[in-house]
């Protein structure tokens, strides 16, 4: 359940397996304990829950998600626009 | 209520307003205390009088400290009724052992805010408790100011007013939430902590049509909404999209699932003006702030309650603050 | 394709254009629906963001949410707060636990209460924190309250992995980690159950895998959907469920593909083999008994564990929630908030009787905060 946030990687201590993660400008550590070693890298998206990154975030699918949504949209509008255009053919004044 | 005094009792919220209501409004019964506005006014609306004690931790944070927070507090307060804050008073409470220059650095701060105000402080107590009674210091300031614009009130709120905020929310609730022990979060945030009676005065001396003011401390934005929706008996509806929040703050009530709308700010206020002076208040106000907004209306639609309007066509009500802020887990 | 950027992360799946072309999807989708349907979202935080974001105020009256029992802090039996509150008032003792946790009452009182009469209780963000607070205080005993399903179960873990290396002698752990799938076949299991499909947690699968789920589309004939917490996230599940039913399918997917995969993290699973067992009982509040639903420490790690240490000042009695509450049929989907005779006028946020209304992910809870706009 709960409460896990996207943030980005910004360091990492190896020496203490623990990384910097960034949240929109609001900056914290996270144990690195439950992550294969060697799995993450400064730059990458990971959950973070109370302290710890729990997984890294998979960014080609995030963005494929985001290209989906965009598709669904634009195949929305143009079935808004020819929905107007078919309204103001049948439009008695037209 | 119970017969012990939780710490949710002072969170600004709904069990604080049990305890001032059951506690200290029965005792002292009167209709000036009645109208529970943010300053008591007073001689026939000539003055308005305002007190407020400071307890926070940590004492230095990012954008003030607790001397610059003793006097905004409470001359905000006094400003939100119209008035100019004149004279304040200044009572210290200081733990046996705490650093004088940490005490001198917080007695400039002070001075420094009052003459952001053009107040002085005329009257002051000091007292030094044994270690471990007080949490190092902790302040009171009580102030008198001189109504500039009358009938300012949180009980006259009406469908002719739009409600606005003269920032971004909930600065001063996440700094001072981020350095607590333990949650060490690091940002560069700022509090808002910052005198409001230059922003006042410049909407009353445009004539701008002010029906009430309020800053939004403890409880945040959310509690001033359902306080005026009670005291004025309207419901009002808020487009959640229109609340500037900044993304530190964002990040921060991510992480620790809060809602901006419940920190607290001390340097941000909700007005209640009249629809004509929106464009022209607005206006004002970015001249301080460019994330001023218009963030609500007034109707009868649920009468002592608040909404928030989504994007996407969805409603829900805004309850009052309850409990103390603790993080989400889930 | 463009860089992600993190805030894409947050905006692109709130995205209001998004969700409203989601509704419409939902819409034609639905009119081909054979029958209204229940979806249970198990989830407290799929509870919380449908009811923050208003999803149910956007689907057809034809699709109905039963809001399950994934809150944590809900579940706990009374009786074990009233052990964290006798815990809390030993006096060498320094009670932390995560958030909420502190609010909720049990038959003695809540752990705010025990503070107010001088019990050490603390609230952390991260478990890690209480390494520094036993280093802090040697002479103390500091008892970390777990709580949590599975996302939370590895964190505790990895804590007394730190206490075992480091060989620090002052922790001891109070387990109450639960699990998820064995509550949703007990729901299932009861035949007057309404539920016809599931959204699946988001962050639970992320540490489990979506494999945990198999038996419920296979066994069980319910579809499920592993949903992110975005309100996008949760239109494009729902979406995925009905094109389910209307193409006679029934399968677990998942929809929250960018941080779900079937396996889940098998560093966390390891952790978790390592120190914990099967409890073979263990009651949740509002359901009554699920065996094999919760965890507790394997007998070679006792010398951490609070429930064997502090066994004789631990109460034994089992506390029953008031018989007007009827939580456990709100939790199958059989009734509504609204239905309950005690909702909202005795049992309020600020004075619960039963599970539901305990937490803002609680169904009751849910309803009261944000709820008076029902269709």
């Amino acid at each position: 359940m709960c409460l896990a946030i996207p943030s980005r990687v910004t360091k990492i201590n190896y020496e203490k397996n623990i990384a910097t993660v960034d949240t929109m400008g609001v900056t914290r550590d996270a144990s690195l304990d439950l992550m294969e070693e060697g799995s993450i890298d400064i730059g990458d998206y990971v959950l973070l829950h109370i302290g710890f990154i729990m997984n890294k975030i998979d960014e080609e699918d995030a963005l494929s998600s985001l290209e989906t949504y965009k598709e669904i949209l634009e195949v929305m509008e143009q079935e808004e626009l020819e929905k107007t255009i078919k309204d103001s053919d049948n439009c008695p004044n037209g | 209520m119970e017969n012990k005094i939780k710490l949710a009792h002072g969170n600004g919220g709904e069990e604080n307003n049990e305890l001032i209501s059951k506690v200290f409004y029965k005792a002292f019964k009167n209709e000036i205390l009645e109208k529970s506005e943010d300053a008591a006014v007073i001689e026939d609306g000539k003055l308005a009088f305002s007190t407020d004690s400071f307890t926070v931790t940590p004492l230095f944070f990012n954008g003030g400290d607790i001397g610059k927070l003793a006097v905004c507090g409470t001359c905000n307060d006094i400003s939100m009724m119209g008035a100019k804050p004149k004279y304040l008073t200044c009572s210290v409470i200081i733990e046996e052992g705490f650093s004088i220059d940490d005490l001198n650095t917080i007695v400039q701060s002070m001075k420094k805010e009052l003459d952001n105000n053009g107040a002085i402080v005329v009257s002051g107590d000091t007292k030094v408790v044994p270690k471990g009674s007080v949490d190092k210091i902790f302040i009171n300031t009580t102030g008198i100011g001189e109504i500039l614009k009358k009938d300012i009130s949180s009980n006259n709120i009406t469908q002719d007013d739009v409600i606005l905020v003269n920032r971004d929310i909930g600065t001063h609730g996440a700094v001072i939430f981020a350095s607590r022990e333990g949650i060490a979060l690091e940002t560069n945030l700022k509090s808002d902590c910052s005198s409001l009676y230059p922003i006042v005065k410049e909407l009353i001396d445009n004539n701008i049509a002010i029906t009430a003011l309020r800053d939004a401390t403890r409880g945040g934005l959310n509690a001033v909404l359902n306080e005026w929706a009670n005291q004025s008996n309207i419901c009002i509806e808020v487009q959640e999209d229109n609340i500037p929040i900044c993304d530190e703050v964002s990040g921060l009530c991510e992480i620790l699932g809060f809602d901006a709308i419940n920190l607290a700010n001390e340097g941000t206020f909700v007005l209640a003006v009249k629809k004509d002076d929106e464009k022209k208040a607005l206006e004002i106000l970015k001249s301080f702030n460019k994330n001023a907004s218009s963030i609500g209306i007034v109707s009868q639609k649920y009468p002592k309650k608040v909404i928030l309007n989504t994007q996407w066509g969805t409603s829900r009500f805004l309850d009052i603050p309850t409990g103390e802020l603790l993080p989400r887990i889930c | 394709m463009d860089s992600l950027n993190l805030k894409d992360l947050y905006d692109g799946f709130r995205d209001p254009q998004v969700i409203t072309s989601y509704k419409k999807l939902i819409d034609k989708e639905a009119k081909k629906l054979s029958k209204p349907i229940s979806i249970m979202e198990v989830c407290g935080g799929h509870t919380h963001s449908i009811m923050k974001y208003g999803l149910n105020q956007l689907l057809p009256k034809n699709i109905n949410f039963i809001h399950g029992p994934g809150c944590p802090v809900c579940v706990m039996p009374k009786e074990r707060i009233d052990h964290a509150y006798t815990l809390a008032l030993e006096n060498d003792v320094i009670l932390v636990t995560l958030g909420d946790m502190i609010k909720v009452p049990g038959s003695l009182g809540t752990l705010q209460d025990a503070r107010a009469k001088g019990a050490d209780v603390r609230f952390v963000y991260s478990p890690m924190d209480c390494i520094k607070i036993s280093k802090e205080n040697l002479d103390k005993k500091v008892i970390f309250f777990a709580i949590g399903f599975e996302t939370t179960t590895p964190m505790t873990t990895a804590l007394l992995h730190q206490v075992v290396k480091q060989d620090i002698k002052n922790i001891l752990f109070y387990i109450n980690h639960i699990t998820v799938p064995e509550a949703m076949r007990v729901l299932l299991d009861d035949d007057t159950n309404n539920i016809d499909a599931f959204i699946g947690p988001s962050h639970v699968s992320v540490v489990s895998g979506s494999k945990i789920y198999d038996e419920f589309s296979l066994k069980y004939k319910k579809p499920l959907v592993v949903s992110g917490f975005e309100p996008v996230d949760v239109m494009e599940s729902i979406l995925m469920i009905l094109k389910q039913f209307n193409q006679n399918r029934c399968e677990v997917e998942i929809q929250y593909s960018r941080s779900v995969n079937k396996n889940g993290n098998l560093v966390a699973q390891k952790l978790n083999d390592t120190y914990f067992i099967k409890r073979e009982h263990f009651r949740w509040r509002g359901i009554g008994d699920i065996p094999k639903s919760a965890l507790k420490l394997k007998d070679k790690y006792k010398e951490y564990d609070a429930e064997v240490i502090y066994k004789d000042i631990l109460p034994t009695k089992i506390i029953d929630d008031n018989k007007l509450c009827i939580c456990g049929d709100i939790l199958k989907g059989k009734s509504n908030p609204i239905e309950c005779k005690v909702f909202g006028t005795v049992c309020k946020p600020s004075s619960p009787l039963g599970s539901c209304m305990v937490s803002s992910e609680g169904a009751c809870a849910a309803y009261y905060k944000y709820g008076s706009f029902l269709k």
